[in-house]
């Protein structure tokens, strides 16, 4: 019956035959609806910010640029860089110990990993702090050379040293893992085809594999470098004057906490903002040659509302 | 400047699995030698093991004057540093079955990287040379091409060319056409047939009955690990003695 049917349409169709078909896209009106709901609570949420006089907004403008403020922008943005710097090039070096034929190497990269992972940020950060406790001198004595150079641990240990050290220590054994895991992820094909070509174990990492490795490497150590600008505010508990410290300081003495925890808030948005743009221009570069390219939020929007736009060229 | 290839007497084994069982072959200097077989046999194992992609338990590998991953001193084999074995590689192409180009890199990336790294060859020099097997390869026009934008058939052609570019003594081929579409299987014989005709050293490992008819010099039938049959192709081929051989051949032919 329906195979009548279908063999049949040919000729039921003949009486259209002169005219081409077109075809009419199936029109969305709830997404319409939905999208005219949520800009609607969107602003209302903003007016509720914007015009609520508990934020004083005059004042958040007045403390924004202070010098005092400014000094703990300065001081995030070095305790942010330092630790990923060095913390992704310590993880780097436990990745390969980790995926070496060395089973030292191996051990001692995984115990590393477990035990700053298993140990609270804010615990290191005190334990940093207060080395000098079990530490008072810091020496390097040689065999037979003798004592080389000592100094006391308190000269050694200040507010910042300690935060970077404790920041750099629990940021390598995250970035480890993710390096490990973009590595583990480059198929052993590429391995051979290097080994073959005659490439030695470090250009086929350095120019082989890590290459490749980067496009999965990148979404989750964009993770870390964002997480990573937030977490140093932990700083504050022992003084050191990053952002919200600097904050801290000046609303003890004013009572204006609303607006001045608004400061420190618009920063971290300012700062993590510049950092998300960052992410997106390096995962396109290390994107060539793979046919799956990110898309930013924008050309989202533009295919919803149905703009034509000039894709970007591979 | 093709090189001849020596194997006595290798013997490999994965755990207590013996995939090579006193394994004797001689290749001579431009000629083409196709190893046949079901899969499992060690006839990838072989060809794997004559650029130390795998170490051997026993036995010697030549090319040319080399002995491949090995220094020997009186009676004893010591394996090669890591370097050494590299610098050996350069003069043995490789071709893979899944092509194993560098995604990240162009098509020309992909020919002239190993020459300007491993062999320092100054770059217009590669550059020419490159142009030249892509050419011959019938791919001129996509040097900047990506890899991921070729067919298949071309993809292999290019991962030939990759090998041509570092200039080898000798070339091996894995299977190169068994990841391809039948159509495709064609252009990368082709290629293959017109290298065997310029005097290149070939050990290939293939199924393509056919090509190892027109092309080859020498025929080797493995199967457990050990070489069961081996001859000009009309003897292997045409009027094959041992029964595995024949089973194998009315299953593939």
């Amino acid at each position: 019956m329906s195979n009548r049917a279908f063999t049949n349409a040919g000729s039921n169709a003949g009486m259209t035959t002169s005219e081409p078909l077109i075809v009419v896209p199936l029109k969305h009106y709830g997404r319409w609806c939905w999208a005219a709901l949520t800009l609607l609570l969107a602003v209302a949420a903003m007016n509720s910010i914007v015009n609520n006089a508990n934020f004083e907004w005059s004042l958040v403008a007045h403390y924004l640029t202070s010098a005092t403020v400014l000094a703990g922008v300065w001081m995030t943005i070095k305790l942010t860089v330092l630790s990923l710097l060095l913390g992704f090039a310590g993880g780097a070096v436990l990745a390969l110990m980790r995926l070496s034929s060395n089973p030292v190497l191996v051990a001692v990269s995984w115990t590393y990993t477990w035990l700053f992972r298993a140990v609270p940020l804010l615990v290191q950060l005190f334990l940093w702090y207060n080395v000098a406790a079990l530490y008072p001198h810091l020496a390097i004595n040689l065999p037979w050379v003798g004592l080389v150079w000592s100094a006391p641990m308190n000269s050694i240990i200040s507010p910042f040293s300690a935060a970077v050290l404790a920041l750099v220590l629990h940021q390598a054994a995250y970035a480890a893992e993710i390096i490990r895991a973009g590595i583990l992820g480059i198929g052993s094909g590429q391995n051979e085809a290097a080994k073959a070509l005659g490439f030695d174990r470090w250009q086929t990492m350095s120019r082989i594999v890590l290459p490749q490795a980067m496009r999965t490497i990148l979404p989750p150590a964009g993770n870390e470098v964002i997480g990573q600008l937030k977490t140093t505010a932990v700083v504050s508990v022992i003084a050191l004057q990053d952002l919200l410290y600097s904050v801290q300081i000046i609303y003890q003495r004013t009572y204006e906490v609303i607006p001045l925890l608004m400061v420190a808030t618009l920063w971290y948005i300012a700062m993590t903002s510049v950092l998300s743009i960052g992410q997106y221009i390096v995962e396109r570069h290390f994107g060539r040659g793979v046919a799956a390219q990110g898309r930013a939020p924008w050309e989202y929007v533009n295919d919803f509302l149905g703009f034509k736009q000039k894709r970007g060229k591979i | 400047m093709s090189a001849d290839i020596n194997i006595q007497g290798v013997n490999k084994s994965f755990g207590f699995n013996k995939v090579l069982d006193s394994v004797d072959l001689s290749v001579p200097a431009g000629s083409v030698c196709v190893i046949l077989g079901p899969s499992g046999s060690g006839k990838s194992t072989l060809l794997r093991c004559i650029n130390h992609l795998e170490r051997i338990d026993a036995g010697t590998i030549r090319v040319g004057d080399e002995l491949i991953g090995y220094r020997q001193e009186g009676n004893r084999l010591f394996e090669l540093q890591e370097y050494k074995i590299a610098r050996q590689r350069t003069s043995i192409g490789m071709v893979f079955q899944h092509f194993n180009l560098f995604p990240h890199w162009t098509v020309l990336q992909n020919l002239i990287e190993a020459p300007i790294r491993v062999k320092r060859e100054s770059k217009a020099v590669v550059m020419e040379r490159a142009h030249r097997l892509l050419k011959r390869v019938g791919l001129a026009e996509r040097a900047n091409a990506w890899p991921r934008e070729l067919s298949g058939g071309q993809q292999q052609r290019v991962a030939i060319a990759r090998a041509l570019a570092m200039e080898p003594d000798v070339m091996l081929f894995d299977e190169p056409t068994s990841a391809l579409d039948p159509e495709l299987v064609g252009e990368v014989l082709e290629v293959m047939r017109s290298l065997a005709k310029s005097g290149m050293t070939m050990v290939v490992v293939t199924h393509e009955i056919g090509f190892a008819r027109e092309v080859a010099d020498q025929i080797i039938f493995m199967d457990g690990g050990v070489i069961v049959e081996a001859g000009s192709a009309e003897t292997v081929l045409d009027a094959p003695r041992h029964s595995r051989t024949k089973a194998f051949l009315s299953t593939v032919l």
